[in-house]
């Protein structure tokens, strides 16, 4: 499986779901693989996926709220396991796409390798935290991190593709007005 | 102005989402956020998260409001620069000027020189309120971030927010 192959997974399967999607590759490969305005493509502020997912979690409580990280933005802003553990939304599910490269910038490697995530996870006060190496494995966490409370932490392990993806070509402004738009049941 | 009275006003324009990292200039301010039991104060760990963080609640349909020392600024800038601004949130940071003369800690002392510069160099526009002016210089910020879907600034000195 490559990081294409588990976001074209996590994108068909979501149902209903606020999506925010961290910068680079990932980002691209799921405005390819299908761009709802609930997806929320995070094109700048590397690191910060998860910060923005726990306010959109925080906000909106009834509503299921997936980031979907890379190895580099996760180890970026490890501080923001430590909050989403401490606030602990019921609703948050915090996915890890993890190809131990920073792809996007020319297949640097990073140290995800040494890296155990879900100890981090749990260790930060999450609900459950696992990680997986295979499509079916990947398939099966999904189905069940879905059934349960969060805040969840799945880490799937994934080889670097070869597949490219377009930029997000939505302005940015248009972005978040539709995120928004999506995403608010009841706006102010 | 109180930290009360600060709270109540933003109350009033209708933030409903506050975060940062603490400030001893706005001790006061943390203090009825604390204390607040409707819980609307979310701790961060780092300056940067708190944009993310803040933006993310504003994407879920809340206004939100960011607090932080001057120092914090330099953790966050890339967060303004490529998230808050680039997506045009309108956010309001609050943040404490240490090192607005030179007799605060040298910790501060650079930073305190290049706060009003940095600012202008990305583009936030900032108030410098005196005790007088805390209340008419919020209601200024959140009014234009709003219009313009812009991010505005308040630079608090020590011994403004009693």
């Amino acid at each position: 499986m490559t990081e294409a192959d588990a976001i074209r997974m996590l994108m068909e399967s979501s149902v209903d779901e606020a999506v925010v999607v961290a910068n680079g590759y990932l980002s691209r490969h799921a405005f390819q693989c299908r761009d709802l305005p609930s997806t929320f493509y995070m094109i700048g502020s590397m690191g910060l996926a998860s910060s923005i997912g726990l306010g959109v979690a925080l906000a909106q409580p009834e509503r299921r709220v997936v980031v979907v990280d890379g190895d580099g933005n996760l180890l970026m802003s490890l501080g923001a396991l430590a909050m989403i553990g401490n606030r602990c939304p019921a609703n948050l599910i915090h996915i890890v796409i993890d190809n131990e490269v920073y792809a996007s910038t020319g297949g640097q490697h990073s140290i995800s390798g040494t890296v155990s995530m879900p100890e981090l996870a749990l260790a930060a006060g999450y609900r459950t935290a696992l990680s997986v190496w295979s499509e079916t494995e990947f398939g099966n966490a999904l189905n069940n991190i879905r059934k349960k409370d969060g805040p969840s932490f799945l880490q799937t392990k994934v080889r670097r593709g070869t597949e490219t993806a377009p930029r997000v070509h939505h302005e940015p402004d248009r972005i978040a007005r539709l995120f928004r738009h999506a995403v608010v049941r009841q706006p102010r | 102005l109180t930290g009360n009275d600060f709270c109540q006003l933003a109350f009033d324009l209708g933030y409903s989402f506050f975060t940062g990292v603490p400030d001893s200039t706005l001790a006061a301010v943390f203090r009825i956020l604390e204390n607040d039991p409707r819980n609307l104060y979310v701790v961060s760990v780092r300056e940067d998260n708190a944009v993310g963080l803040a933006v993310g609640a504003y994407l879920g349909g809340k206004r939100s409001l960011v607090l932080m020392q001057n120092s914090g600024l330099g953790y966050c800038l890339t967060a303004l620069t490529s998230l808050a601004c680039l997506y045009r949130i309108p956010l309001v940071l609050v943040i404490g000027w240490r090192g607005a003369d030179a007799t605060d800690a040298p910790e501060h002392r650079l930073m305190g020189l290049a706060l009003p510069k940095l600012l202008r160099a990305i583009e936030i526009p900032f108030w410098v309120p005196n005790q007088d002016e805390v209340g008419s210089a919020l209601r200024a910020a959140s009014v234009r971030s709003a219009s313009e879907e812009i991010c505005c600034a308040l630079l608090i000195r020590d011994g403004v927010i009693q």
